[in-house]
């Protein structure tokens, strides 16, 4: 049976969200897809129980509903059209300062429209801080641990070095906050967290009540016994990991050169404002000569304000995304680092098995089998999950990239106008002057 | 064995020649000198080659110097469109070009003498060599050599000398006919009068005007100068780090699927970037080379101000010895004492002095002022005619200044412009790479 639309996943109808399961948590429930407001009941086809402790993902429910061609058209082009299919909206915008006797900080509001069930209005509109925003990753981490949690802009803020309430600080902050909290919307997955529809819809957040119930079930992942060694990985993980550590150093680089070419740049403004400024005194000691000087000075000091500019959007919007995504590369290290354990467990216990089989003819036990079942699904949401990333952070650096160019290239315009513009003056008053001594 | 440009500009272009006609019409630096004016109506005149050689020199050591090849040619169109006639060519060392402008500067004090190119080579960013074996910096003195020869061939006096005319056409015995002039005298009273300190009671206010607004340009366009150097210094860096990133995304392709080609062709993208500025400041040379020559002409605006003000000075001294000259003659015929003198004082103390002693004394003061009213007389016209001579060369040179800096600063602005499509050109090219990946 065959969906129009992979995302949605189990939907619970107009419950509490205390009384919500975990999704695929239990066979209980009845499955259903949902798709803007249409309904349609589907059964699992085949009649194993599924028993996992550990919240099942996106990939194994298709396999086993046989859909991977949506899921492929799905992730290769995740951005194409789908609005249509898109039925969570999420926003983050409106900062506002909060000064009480204790501290100092900054909110956001967080807006939702949505379509969905899971939640019992469409739209929402709460207040949230950054440590809002940390509980959350923590929970989705905790929740999902099989699956690659978007990163947040980095925590903590050398006082002296940065502004915390600067306008530029508090502006890059929040478009990060926008940019995690929309991925985390797009993810098949995450997106029915039901920690992301707290953090979405409670007036209040009470992190320490918690949703204690939910909690449990992220935890039996992280007990995974660490004394087991892998022996080998398979190939295309150590693929990833090749790539996340090659991918890391170059981002680095290229860091460093964008900080470089900062710093030059602001050097040769600072020259060039001078420069323009000798152009301005100039003017004092001439008479026919004052136009052109004139002109000129302005020129230079429109560049100024173009390279001032450029300057500002490469520590805005250039430098705060590729730091992102170092932090994206270490997150993803460290599922991979989960993955690697979880199948050293079950490894380990498989041995045991084995040995103990062949000692005293048992059975394979029950968490033996649990293991392998853990394992292929780990393996299977993230490659899921790493496809998608791949493709998502193609898309993010082809819009980096082209953003970067675009700014260099308006710099020059902005420029080439204002010389234009001055030699038109000039060339006028040429004109100008020679046809008034003709006459 | 000399190079034969085939054109009949005297025009010096280097760099960028795939510019528009109008740009090389503003860009051309040696188009500022007007053409079809006094000697430049009889003849070309380039300064087409450079070319090292060594010898020994006055103290019999080896040195390397560069020559000038220095080409003239009658400027009479060639009739039935055969080939132009082949020029005439002499070589010139710029000790030669120095002691010409040195006889021009003591010959003609009036006239604002056109500077040559630098000795050596100052305001550099630091890329630059400041060697004057450097073959950029010969390349740009030779443009400079060009533009002083031409200068002086437009300029309405100065393009009749005869020893202007024999250091384009008689190569041997050049100098000699200079040092026969004899006016090596003269360089000594011409220093005199530079740094000879001074005080005109009426001072001519144009001139004193003058001075200062040549002092004024100097202080600005060695700023101006000095400051520039820095930013070259500056947008060099800023483009060389770009190329940094050709070799990293190029890197970074390689671990990449369908990202791959699209960054590595950015990346060469990124490497001709960062080599776009190489000549785009090699061409700002040319602009600061503009600039250079009016800083010089300063200083040569500056000894004609300070020569008018040596020769007013030494007007207000003769009329002044003149007038206390007279009032002796009055003293010793009335025989009142208003003048101090030593022997009207001794006379006294010591008893007057008999009748013919004084009409002797007298008969001599006569004599000294009708010598010092000639004197006067003849430093009066001097001054006139300086002063005739000098303000109209002055009008003149400022004429040709405003003219000037105008069009450097257009030919500035063009090749800001010329920077920047530059610039756009190579990012778009990025951009459809980015977009490809």
């Amino acid at each position: 049976m065959s969906v129009g639309a992979p995302r949605a996943l189990a939907s619970s109808g107009q419950k509490p969200i205390t009384e919500i399961l975990h999704p695929l948590s239990a066979a209980e429930e009845p499955l259903s897809v949902t798709v803007g407001g249409d309904k349609q009941e589907v059964g699992l086809t085949n009649g194993t129980p599924v028993e996992t402790s550990s919240p099942a993902s996106t990939s194994s429910l298709f396999n086993r509903l046989q859909l991977d061609d949506d899921l492929e058209a799905d992730v290769r082009d995740p951005y194409a059209d789908s609005t249509e299919m898109r039925d969570l909206f999420v926003t983050v915008d409106d900062p506002k300062k909060h000064v009480s006797t204790m501290e100092t900080y900054i909110t956001y509001r967080v807006s939702t429209k949505t379509s969905r069930v899971e939640f019992d209005l469409p739209e929402y509109c709460v207040r949230r801080r950054y440590q809002d925003f940390d509980w959350l990753r923590i929970k989705l981490e905790d929740s999902q641990p099989t699956h690659l949690i978007p990163p947040l802009p980095e925590k903590f803020v050398m006082k002296g070095v940065v502004d915390r309430f600067s306008e530029e600080f508090v502006e890059t902050r929040m478009k990060a906050l926008d940019k995690f909290l929309k991925r985390v919307a797009d993810h098949p997955v995450l997106s029915f967290n039901p920690h992301l529809n707290a953090f979405l819809t409670a007036k209040d957040l009470n992190k320490r009540q918690g949703l204690a119930l939910l909690s449990k079930v992220g935890e039996s992942v992280k007990h995974v016994a660490g004394g087991y060694k892998l022996r080998a990985r398979p190939a295309e993980f150590c693929a990833m990991g090749e790539y996340l550590d090659t991918f890391n150093q170059k981002l680095g680089t290229i860091d460093r050169i964008a900080q470089r070419i900062l710093k030059e740049q602001s050097e040769y403004l600072t020259e060039l404002r001078e420069y323009g400024g000798v152009y301005s005194s100039w003017v004092g000691s001439e008479d026919e000569l004052r136009r052109p000087l004139e002109g000129v000075a302005g020129c230079v000091t429109t560049s100024c304000g173009g390279l001032e500019d450029l300057g500002d959007n490469m520590t805005l919007d250039f430098l705060p995304v590729l730091r992102e995504y170092v932090l994206y590369l270490e997150s993803i290290k460290n599922v991979l680092r989960k993955r690697d354990q979880s199948q050293a467990e079950y490894e380990g216990r498989l041995e045991a098995a084995i040995l103990r089989k062949q000692e005293d003819r048992t059975p394979m036990p029950l968490e033996v089998e649990k293991c392998q079942d853990k394992v292929e699904c780990f393996n299977a949401d993230l490659k899921a999950d790493w496809e998608r990333w791949q493709s998502n952070k193609r898309h993010d650096f082809k819009q980096l990239l082209t953003g970067m160019a675009d700014r260099n290239i308006n710099s020059y315009e902005k420029s080439q106008a204002a010389w234009e513009s001055l030699i038109t003056l000039l060339q006028d008053k040429q004109t100008e002057d020679k046809t008034s001594e003709t006459n | 064995m000399m190079a034969d440009s085939g054109s009949n500009e005297e025009v010096a272009v280097i760099g960028n020649t795939d510019i528009s006609s109008t740009e090389t019409e503003s860009n051309i630096i040696n188009t500022m000198v007007e053409r079809g004016t006094a000697l430049l109506r009889k003849m070309e005149i380039n300064v087409a080659e450079a070319e090292k050689r060594t010898g020994k020199n006055t103290v019999n050591m080896q040195e390397t110097y560069t020559v000038y090849l220095i080409e003239t040619r009658p400027a009479e169109t060639v009739p039935g469109g055969g080939a132009p006639a082949a020029p005439d060519t002499l070589w010139r060392r710029y000790s030669e070009f120095e002691l010409l402008r040195t006889f021009l500067l003591v010959t003609y004090p009036y006239i604002i003498i056109p500077p040559l190119p630098e000795k050596r080579a100052e305001f550099q960013w630091h890329k630059l060599a400041a060697d004057n074996l450097d073959p950029d910096f010969v390349e740009r003195r030779r443009v400079g050599l060009e533009n002083f020869l031409l200068r002086v061939a437009s300029h309405p006096v100065l393009s009749n000398d005869k020893i202007y005319f024999l250091f384009l056409t008689e190569e041997k015995g050049w100098r000699e006919a200079v040092l026969e002039t004899g006016f090596q005298d003269k360089v000594d009273s011409r220093l005199k009068s530079l740094s000879a300190m001074f005080r005109v009671k009426n001072p001519d206010k144009r001139f004193t005007a003058m001075k200062q607004y040549s002092d004024e340009l100097n202080t600005v366009i060695s700023q101006l100068l000095r400051v520039r150097a820095r930013v070259a210094d500056r947008l060099y860096g800023v483009y060389k780090v770009h190329g940094n990133y050709g070799r990293v995304f190029s890197e970074w392709s390689a671990i990449e699927k369908e990202m791959g080609d699209g960054l590595q062709s950015a990346g060469h993208h990124m490497d001709t970037y960062a080599a776009q500025i190489d000549d785009i400041l090699e061409e700002e040379e040319h602009y600061a080379d503009q600039l250079k020559e009016y800083l010089f002409y300063t200083d040569a605006v500056r000894s004609v101000c300070k020569k008018h003000e040596l020769i007013q000075y030494e007007l207000e001294m003769a009329a002044q010895e003149l007038v206390s000259k007279k009032q002796q003659r009055e003293e010793l015929a009335t025989g009142t004492v208003r003048v101090f003198s030593l022997k009207g004082m001794t006379s006294k103390l010591f008893g007057t002095e008999s009748q013919e002693q004084r009409e002797s004394r007298l008969a001599a003061l006569e004599q000294s002022i009708q010598e010092g009213e000639e004197m006067l007389k003849e430093k009066n016209t001097e001054c006139k005619e300086f002063v005739q001579m000098a303000w109209e060369d002055i009008e003149r040179f400022k004429e040709q200044k405003d003219k000037d800096l105008r069009e450097a600063l257009i030919s500035y602005a063009i090749m800001q412009i010329s920077t920047c499509k530059k610039g756009i050109q190579v990012w778009s090219n990025a951009k459809d790479c980015f977009n490809k990946m």
